[in-house]
Parts: C-alpha cells; structure tokens; sequence
C-alpha cells in the first residue's frame, strides 16, 4: 500500500479511549464507534467520510479533531459548480501580465516562461493549502455530495496519494499528511471509487443519554430534570414520521428557549407555544401534536 | 499468537468477508487489506471496536447496516452456548405484571424481572435476559429433553407416551426459536402494568412513557429474535444460517410481503428519498444541453471580442414537468404497495406539473383532492381510505370495468401532455380486462407505465391479466422501494 509509507509524524492519538478523552475536553461528546473510527482513520493515514443527517454534528466533528490535536483546520466547501480553479490551485493571471510587462521588451521568451510559472503566481486553494502545510493540519471537505460529480475524480489523487500534480511546476507531494474529513448529507450516492479509497461512518441522531450530555455541555444552567424531558420529547418526534426531523442543534435551540423563557417543566403549554424551535413544517407541527396528545397546536 | 491460531483467525476474516459479498455488500480487496489492519489496531477482545473496526472499513452505505450486524453477531457471537453473566441482584418489585395468565410456572419469575428491567430501561440486563429466555423456552424439535422446560416441557409431558420416540431421534433436528420464548413470556402483555406503575404523572407524559415502553418491548423482541439466531448459528454454523435468516436490505425488500416495522421504516425514508430523486432531476436537467439562442446576451457577449460573436449565449431550457395521472389498485392484496406509489409521487410532487389520482378496486374513484387539501400525505392517504365509498377489503378487482367507467366519467384528464401511470398487479379475477379500452388511454396519453409490484415469472399465471395489458403499454416489475426510486427517477 503506497499510503501507508508516506512520511507520516507520529500518532496524535494512542487508543480510542485518549481520543474520546480529548474530544470531550473541548466539548465535543464522542461515542465509543465515534471514537475508534477517528482512531483508526488517524493510524490508517485514510481520508473519514462521515454520513447522516443534517445537524448531527458531521461538520463538528471535523472542527474538534482540529481543536483536539491543535491542528489547523482548513475547510473547502462544496456547491454545485465547484472547480479546480477553486478547489486545488489558480495561476494569478493579472501578476503575471503585469509581470511580462514590467519585464520589459529585452526579456527573453525562455526566460519569462519560467518566471511567471514559479510559486509566486499561484494562488493555492484549500486543497493544495492543506497538502503543502508542515503543521498539522485537518482538512475538512464539507457536504461533498454537493459539488458536480468530476470534482469526486480530482479528490481521488488528493485522496489516496495525497499529492496533486500541477503540469507547470511538477507534483506536490504531501509534507505531512493531513487528517480528512469528507462530510455527506447523502443527497446523493458518491461514486464507489471514492468510498473505497475512505473510512465510513454513519452519524445518526445521538441517544437518548447522549443528548442528554450534549445538551448539559451547551446549555450551562439548565435544570436536568427539564434536560431528561426534552430529550424524551424530542427522541419521540424522531420516531415520527416527519418531513424534516429535530436536530441536535435545534434540541440545544429549544433548550436554550425554554431557559431563556424560565420554563421549569416540560407539559403541553410550554411545549405548544415553543414547538416551532424545532419543528418547521406546519404539517410536521400538526402530526406532532397529534400524536403527543396535545390539544390543538401550530395555529 | 501461535501460527495456527493466526491462520484460523485469517480464515475467519476471510469467510466473514465473503459472507458480507454473498450478501450483497461490496466489499473490496483493497477494503478488505483495510479491515484486517484495521482489526489489529483495535483491542481484539472487545467486540464493540472490533464491529465497529469492520463497519468503518467494509460497510459504505447506512442501508446495509442491519445486515452488516446480523451477519457479524452471527460471525463474532457475543457468547457460546448459555451465554450467562452473573446473576444480577435482586430489588424489590416496583411493577406490577400484567397478562400471562397461560404462562408457564418458570416464566413466571423471568415476566416480573422482565417488567423490572423495561421500567428502568436496562439495555445490558435485557440482552442477559433474552439470552436466559432463549435458552429455556426457545428450544424447539430435537431430542436433548435433557433441559427442555416451560412451554418445550409442558408440551412434552402432555403427550408422554411420543417423548421416548422424539428423545432417540438424532439431536441434529434441534432448533430455536425466538417466538416460543416471546410465547412464554408474551412481554407485550406487560405494558398495561408497566403503565399502571408509572402513574401518578400527568397525561402527557403518559402518553410519553407508553411510547417509551413499547419501543423497549419492541427492543427486547429483537434481542430475542437476534439471541436465537445466535444459537442456531452455533448449532449449524453461521454460514447456513445466514443463507435462512438474514433480511435483504430495506430498500430491496418485497413490498407486498414487507411486515409491519419494515414498513414503517421505508415510510419513513420516503422524504429523504424524495429529496434525493429531485436532486438528481435537476441535475440531470442542468446537464442536458443549452436552449435557444439569446440573440441579446450574445451580442452584449460580442463587444468584448470587437463585435465578433465569439461565443454564443443561449436560454436555459425550460425544465419538462410532466402531468402526471396516477391510477391505483387499493385493494388489499395491493394496497401497500398503491400506497408506496402514492406517497412517493406526492412526495415529489413539485417535479410535476400537475398530479391527478384515481383509487380503483371494483370501481374507480377520484382521489386528489385528499391530497390536495394538506401537507401530510401520510394523512392523506388516511383520509383517502377513510372516504372511500367503495369496500377495500374483499372486494375483487375489476379492471375492465374500471377503465371502462374511468374513460367515461373521467375522459378529460388524460391530454396529449399526461403520463399515465397504473400500479397495479393485474389480476383481473377472470372479468373482461377490457384491454381495447385502455389500449385508447394509452394512446391518449404521450407516455404511459404500468407498475406491476409481482415478480415478472407470475405475470400470466392464474387470472393475471399481465400479458394482456404488457401488450398495449410498457410494464415494469417493481417490487421494492429501489424499483420504485429508480422508476420515479428516469420518469419524463
């Protein structure tokens, strides 16, 4: 395997255990499969492709590993029509007319050749950024299953040989190979070649006792018990059938909601009148209600 | 390690893996190097990093999760044989059990620990618990009466005289099942009292705590299912039984023969799934080639080559919207799957320019405006079974006289502009398929699809109509919710 030889420094982290402990030192609560997929994507030098819904914590994830292992963290992130002028690196164009220009009528054609296809006028873009830094580094490449289909193929010399091949200057091989994150809401499948060459894991909505934390570690203040009832309110909207369902974040929203408004307990007023924190479809709002017994709500 | 324990761990990898592939899931030689080095890197014994070792190198995609674990806890069993722990100590009781009047003398001990541990939730005690329940009630067949006990025993000594025949038949024939063991402990009984327990707190939260309790209850089934699969694996070796056993992945499973929690699952992905049809729509759209010529944009364009029109601009083309006419058989040997082709269409139904439905069973009725009215088309489709005037059960389908009345009072929906969609099976209960009348909805329509949800060897056999209709319109098989996706998807 090439990629297990790449110069690589040594392991941020010694066992699944120290990365969980680390994580949660700066806020983040990582399960035990969270963990050692972190773990085994950091000793097997592979890029971590992370799926699941929206607001789960994929994009977070990739911030606390940085924060963790006191590394950079350098994000590219993905849209429809995302290029390689965008993603690896842009020759700055303007400097070098400018260049020719001040050279004067005497340079020789040779000459100027090599001058403006030197390093000075290119413009590195995240991903050749994160290949070239000698520091740690995290490289986050955000909703992945956004960007155009032939970007997948440009990620995939990124990927597995972490080096980029630039025709005028030559290849760019990684001084220090970064830890990657690729995230996915799965809006669609990415290709094969690219899952191969990655580490999955599926991030789905944290249980009940996870959330639980999440939202004690985020929301300093809040009474627990209010805690273990909005975790159970909102693990049962999740196993409903809705358009779109709550998030981790909008569980930390609706309890930030209820302590702004001094809530105490959670029954079916304080629940009516803030159930559009974490509801945003007015049909999802009606099933809810519906189905929790609550009188009539969303009107 | 010695060299030969090595070997057999190799060889287990390697069967595991290939069990994985036999199943359907891609696994790669690349990803397979990775999982045998991600294996050693975790610790061995603890068989959570160890799954999730495996998870991380071998499984790409969430729909295969739950075959990945059945096939690893068949693989990496969690215990041999029993399979027990130590006893866990003993509380006072706090709940009271309900139901089980039939259960037998020894289960009854294990219902009121059973209806101790859903109270508290206790995961671990659960699994300890199903493992008990498993061996001592699940056993079924076989000879080795050796610790047949509760119902296996009480089943025996009612017919003594057959036991020494059954006890010198060969112990190969011995199983498990998990449903005797849920037979002897009959755990859904233990809601009422479980709910009783926990009263005092107001309504709401009951309503809470039931949906609680019936999601542990539910839990503790697949445990107990899991548990005896576990045993017959060792019984026979895991890879005879994950030939018998192991699901197909949601999105592959039969629609007609779905159960009930399967069933609830896929509904559940129908949003997420629509979201992942539109965008691959649009983005087929967008990659479709330019429009016409926009003769402004093009000469704005030339001023910057000296008037010279370098590079043409053209108008986006204008996204096709088919109108879309959907006709479903709702009776009941069909109507799971009418109602997966319903809530995939309404799903996305802002692909489509306009949607009309039609319910049929012996007559045809229209159903959009339930749709129309609300968001929810899960309630929709509620409401629409509701407000039919015609019986669902029962009745047979006619379908010559469905397309006969459809053409009558319903002429007017079909345009040169509409897809006709029919889902249906085709079984025409040996009436007149009036094929002549829907060969002219056909021809009506610019396109027009027959969805038939039974497999394409049954087409024709016994009153199938199939042949008959295949000849005047395209008709698909289209069993699963994957059928159906990529049908939806490729649909103009």
């Amino acid at each position: 395997m090439p990629e297990s030889e790449l110069p690589s420094a040594s392991p941020a982290f010694d066992s699944p255990g120290e990365v969980a402990k680390r994580l949660s030192e700066v806020n983040y609560l990582a399960e035990s499969d969270i963990a050692t997929t972190v773990f085994l994507a950091e000793r097997l030098g592979k890029p971590l492709l992370v799926e699941g819904p929206a607001g789960v914590g994929k994009t977070e994830l990739a911030k606390a590993v940085a924060a963790a292992t006191d590394a950079d963290l350098i994000r590219l992130q993905c849209y429809e029509g995302l290029d390689e002028a965008r993603a690896l690196y842009e020759w700055n164009y303007s400097k070098q007319l400018l260049r020719i220009q001040a050279a004067g009528s005497d340079a020789t054609w040779e000459k100027t050749h090599d001058d403006i296809f030197t390093d000075e006028f290119l413009l590195a873009r995240p991903l050749l950024r994160a290949i070239r830094r000698d520091d740690p580094t995290v490289l986050l490449i955000d909703e992945t299953d956004k960007a155009d289909i032939e970007i997948e193929g440009l990620l995939l010399e990124v990927l597995s040989d972490f080096q980029i091949t630039i025709p005028e200057l030559g290849t760019v091989q990684a001084a220090r190979r970064p830890f990657v994150v690729l995230t996915s809401n799965a809006t669609r499948e990415l290709s094969e070649a690219l899952k191969r060459r990655c580490l999955y894991l599926h991030l789905d909505y944290p249980t009940r006792e996870r959330e639980r934390d999440i939202v004690v570690a985020r929301v300093p203040g809040i009474e627990a018990t209010l805690v273990d009832q909005l975790v159970e309110v909102v693990a049962t909207l999740r196993t409903l059938e809705l358009k779109k369902v709550p998030s981790i974040a909008e569980t930390v929203d609706w309890a930030r909601t209820l302590l702004a408004l001094g809530t105490s307990t959670m029954d079916e007023s304080a629940i009516r009148s803030t159930l559009g924190v974490v509801l945003k479809h007015q049909s999802d709002q009606l099933r809810a209600a519906k189905e929790l017994g609550l009188p009539c709500a969303g009107r | 390690m010695p060299d030969a324990d090595r070997t057999a761990l190799l060889d287990h990898h390697i069967a595991f893996l290939d069990a994985l592939r036999e199943a359907g899931l891609p696994v790669s030689l690349a990803e397979g190097l990775d999982a045998a080095r991600a294996t050693t890197m975790v610790e061995p014994l603890d068989r959570e990093s160890l799954r999730t070792a495996y998870a991380a190198t071998v499984l790409k995609r969430q729909g295969h999760r739950p075959l990945f674990d059945e096939l690893f806890d068949l693989w990496f069993p969690r215990a041999i044989g029993e399979g027990r722990g130590d006893e866990r100590q003993r509380q006072e009781p706090r709940v009271e059990v309900t139901g089980g009047r039939a259960a037998p003398e020894d289960a009854r001990a294990m219902r009121a620990e059973l209806a101790e541990l859903l109270f508290e939730g206790d995961d671990a005690g659960l699994r300890q618990l199903a493992s008990e329940a498993v061996a001592r009630f699940g056993e079924i067949g076989g000879g080795s009466a050796g610790n047949a006990s509760g119902r296996g025993g009480a089943a025996s000594a009612g017919t003594g005289g057959t036991r020494g025949k059954a006890a010198g038949a060969s112990t190969g024939a011995r199983s498990w099942s998990p449903n005797a063991a849920l037979d002897a402990l009959t755990p859904r009984t233990l809601l009422a009292g479980l709910l009783r327990s926990d009263a005092g707190r107001d309504e709401f939260a009951q309503s809470l705590a039931r949906r609680a309790y019936r999601e542990r209850i539910a839990r503790f089934e697949r445990v107990v299912n899991a548990e005896a699969r576990r045993r017959i694996a060792e019984d026979r070796g895991a890879d005879a039984t994950a030939k018998s056993v192991v699901r197909p992945p949601l999105d592959q499973i039969d629609l007609i023969g779905a159960s009930q929690a399967e069933l609830a699952a896929l509904r559940r992905e129908i949003y997420p799934l629509a979201r992942r049809l539109a965008t691959k729509k649009s983005m087929k759209r967008k990659r479709g080639g330019a429009g016409v010529l926009d003769f402004r944009r093009t000469i704005r364009a030339s001023l910057a080559t000296g008037g010279v029109p370098v590079n043409t601009r053209h108008r986006p083309r204008r996204p096709h919207k088919p109108e879309l006419v959907v006709l479903c058989d709702v009776s009941s040997s069909v109507a799971s799957f009418a109602r997966f082709g319903l809530l995939l269409v309404y799903a996305l139904s802002e692909q489509f320019s306009a949607v009309r439905s039609f319910a049929f069973v012996d007559t045809v009725e229209e159903v959009t405006p339930h749709f129309t009215a609300a968001d929810d088309v899960a309630d929709a489709i509620y409401r629409m079974e509701q407000g039919l005037s015609m019986r669902l059960m029962g009745g047979g389908t006619n379908y010559g006289r469905v397309f006969t009345r459809f053409d009558e009072h319903y002429a007017d929906a079909i345009t040169p502009k509409t897809t006709l969609l029919v889902l249906g099976d085709a079984r025409a209960n040996y009436v007149d398929p009036a094929a002549a009348t829907f060969a002219g909805l056909v021809r009506r329509a610019k396109h027009a699809y027959w969805l038939n949800p039974e497999p394409r060897g049954n087409w024709g056999s016994g009153d199938s109509a199939a042949p008959t209709y295949a000849e005047v319109v395209e008709m698909i098989e289209c069993r699963s919710m994957a059928q159906l996706a990529d049908f939806v998807r490729d649909l103009e």
